[in-house]
């Protein structure tokens, strides 16, 4: 294979592992926000938060590290649920800036709770061996952990496609996206719809926020540094929806791995020239409603 | 009637100079508590802590009162409103802390105008201290670690070529130009250089490294804050492969910070780092402050290069506040008290150069190693004794 092909086929790779993680922590975000209109910056605290589960879980109680994820989803999920109940109910009729208000507000109390238990120091996983090595595909070895990424991501992609075209209640968080006085009036429970959306996403920030440890180390400061990236993924991919968050990640993801590969003077440049150019063209992102 | 007046005005005058003889000093500490860097910060105060609770006795009859204030991000901005507000509110006499250059960078207007002496004990880029005559610095510069690391990665490491990768701020930019500076005057060729984006987030390092490793050098000078980055680093290092690739990874003692190293597992060993500490290092001096520590902060807790500058920035402090019985009103004279100012400290023999106000301290090239009680540790493979800030030496750029 050519120089050039090698480069282009591991950017390619890199590129999409990075989408993968940017997809699975962002897409809970799109769907609260198109769902429900509502901003919330507490998002990023809940992916942390999952990542500090993931560190209990595995130093602490020696849990291996791939059931550990799923148990810090799944309880980061749950503990959303009183969240979205309790707070968040209250001001989904308020104004942006409230929203904006209470939510980054519970972010930084989550840093500086996490910072008194975990302290600030950078925290790492243990991994099990066959995510430490690399896969070797005959021209280029790639890392496992990256081909690990990839996989969960298009695993999680599948699943969620198929529970959103395929299953009912996946027809029913369509409708109410599109239209939710609509939904209401023909008897959908769209509140009880959000609370099972809003523990999904944030369930997978979670996991986001798990295999992130790998990707960046894990700093209570993990729920605000990368927010503006998972903002951005949802502002281009359009709000509530699956495709857009989808081909937004994927294309941020590679242009960004791309541009700092072959350009890395330009900085964080490429990943805001995507975000204005497609603004400009399609103010409402990829797939969203204008 | 007089002489009552008289005893009167001496009693007040008793008064007046007994309280001037023991002075509570107020001492503006900055440090970054919150935020992604906060633990750079917290290994600083630990050492501030440490030395002050040990040796408050030692400036009997004065006190010291520290006054701690968060430096916030690494952009200046927030230290430069703290800083402000410790000077003109708590009227401090001196400043000490700084991790972040571009805090002392942004200061520097501040500083000139008060005429408050600020002692930093870390901020590192070289021309800081051409900034201000009130500005001392017990830390190190930049060319410190990264300077001597250029003869040594050529000569005695075997690197023709290298590639340089930083983060792109000041002590970034200030870091490699000393390393290519020193490889370059010793024969080697710096083939690549890549800047990897801003101190605030850690960004996804694979990119980069996937671009040294197309590139392939004989080895990889990387300078990263030692927060967060530098454990990112080496998760991609060892993920890419780069050390079977051949590419050898050196740096300053940045990239390895001995509070984070065990967590670094395998891919560390092997690192090569240039650096002033190591809390292996022997000495006396070293085995006290550890042991002072580990009583302290615990078994787990390690001191790093940066609580060893810490301890040494306060016992400088301390010694000028004997020097000058607790009076520290005339910025000129605590200047003039720190030059010269030497020690026997964590880091070996340090001085402060009366010339530049710059640290002079041995700069030893570390190797990452697995010790027998297989924790990660750093073993010394040789040293260059009393290092001066080679940037003022040569006038290169700002340092002129």
């Amino acid at each position: 294979m050519s120089h050039f092909a090698t480069i282009a086929v591991s950017i390619l790779f890199d590129g999409l592992a990075y989408a993968m993680f940017l997809f699975i922590t962002s897409v809970g975000l799109s769907v609260t926000m198109g769902l429900m209109g509502f901003v919330n910056l507490a998002h990023g605290a809940f992916a942390m938060c999952g990542g500090f589960f993931v560190v209990s879980l595995t130093r602490s109680l020696g849990v291996p590290f791939i059931p550990s994820l799923i148990i810090a989803s799944v309880a980061v999920g749950a503990i959303s649920v009183p969240f979205e109940r309790y707070l968040y109910r209250q001001l989904y009729k308020s104004t942006d800036l409230e929203q904006v208000l209470l939510t980054i507000g519970l972010a930084f109390m989550a840093i500086a709770t996490f910072t008194y238990f975990y302290g600030p120091i950078p925290k790492s996983v243990p991994l099990p061996d066959w995510l430490e090595g690399d896969v070797n595909l005959g021209f280029r070895a790639f890392p496992s952990y990256r081909a690990f990424l990839i996989v969960i991501g298009a695993a999680l992609i599948a699943a969620l496609w198929y529970a959103f075209e395929k299953t009912n209640i996946g027809a029913k968080i369509r409708a109410a996206v599109d239209n939710r006085r609509m939904a209401e009036s023909v008897g959908i429970n769209v509140d009880r719809l959000f609370t099972l959306t809003f523990a999904l996403g944030s369930g997978l920030a979670a996991l986001g926020g798990g295999l992130a440890i790998q990707l960046f180390g894990l700093t209570p400061s993990f729920a605000v540094l990368y927010l503006v990236l998972f903002l951005v993924v949802v502002a281009v991919g359009g709000l509530g929806s699956l495709k857009g968050t989808l081909l937004a990640a994927l294309v941020i993801g590679i242009i960004d791995t791309g541009g700092k590969y072959a350009f890395p003077v330009a900085g964080n440049l490429f990943i805001y020239a995507i975000t204005v150019i497609v603004l400009l063209i399609k103010p409402a992102g990829f797939y969203g409603r204008e | 009637m007089k002489i009552f007046r008289w005893l009167g005005l001496a009693a007040l005058a008793l008064t007046v100079g007994g309280t001037a003889q023991a002075a509570t000093i107020k001492i503006g500490v900055v440090l970054p508590y919150s935020g992604a860097n906060a633990d750079l910060g917290h290994q600083i105060d630990k050492a501030f802590d440490l030395y002050v609770k040990l040796h408050a006795k030692d400036i009997a009859p004065h006190k010291v009162q520290i006054i701690k204030r968060d430096e916030g991000p690494p952009t200046g901005a927030q230290a430069k409103r703290v800083t402000t507000e410790l000077i003109t509110n708590d009227k401090v006499p001196l400043v000490t802390g700084f991790v972040f250059s571009p805090s002392a960078i942004a200061l520097a207007p501040v500083i000139n105008q008060a005429k408050v002496p600020m002692v930093i004990a870390n901020a590192g880029t070289a021309w800081i201290t051409k900034l201000s005559p009130y500005y001392v610095r017990l830390s190190f510069s930049m060319w410190h670690p990264a300077f001597p690391m250029g003869p040594y990665a050529y000569d005695k490491l075997g690197c023709k070529t290298a590639t340089v990768a930083y983060t792109d701020f000041p002590p970034g930019k200030d870091s490699v130009l000393a390393f290519k500076t020193g490889f370059e005057k010793a024969g080697g060729k710096v083939t690549l250089s890549i800047p990897m984006g801003s101190p605030v987030q850690v960004p996804d390092f694979t990119p980069f490294f996937q671009r040294i490793k197309d590139a392939h050098p004989d080895c990889m000078y990387v300078f990263v804050p030692s927060g967060a980055h530098a454990t990112g680093v080496m998760k991609a290092y060892g993920e890419l492969g780069l050390r079977k690739a051949g590419i050898k990874l050196i740096g300053p003692m940045d990239l390895v910070p001995d509070n984070k190293l065990q967590d670094m597992g395998d891919a560390a060993i092997g690192t090569i780092v240039m650096g002033h500490y190591a809390v292996d290092l022997d000495n006396a001096a070293n085995k006290k402050f550890k042991e002072e520590w580990h009583k302290a902060y615990g078994p787990d807790s390690y001191p790093d290069f940066m609580s060893a500058a810490g301890w040494d920035t306060m016992h400088a402090i301390f010694d000028t506040i004997k020097k000058l019985n607790g009076n520290l009103s005339d910025a000129k004279k605590v200047v003039a008290a720190l030059e010269g100012w030497s020690t026997d400290g964590p880091r070996g023999h340090v001085m402060i150069d009366p010339k530049t106000r710059d640290i002079v301290e041995d700069e030893h090239a570390m190797e990452v190693y697995r010790k027998p009680d297989g924790k990660l540790g750093e073993k010394i493979i040789g040293t260059t004794k009393a290092v001066h800030d080679e940037c003022k030496i040569l006038k290169v750029g700002r340092c002129k």
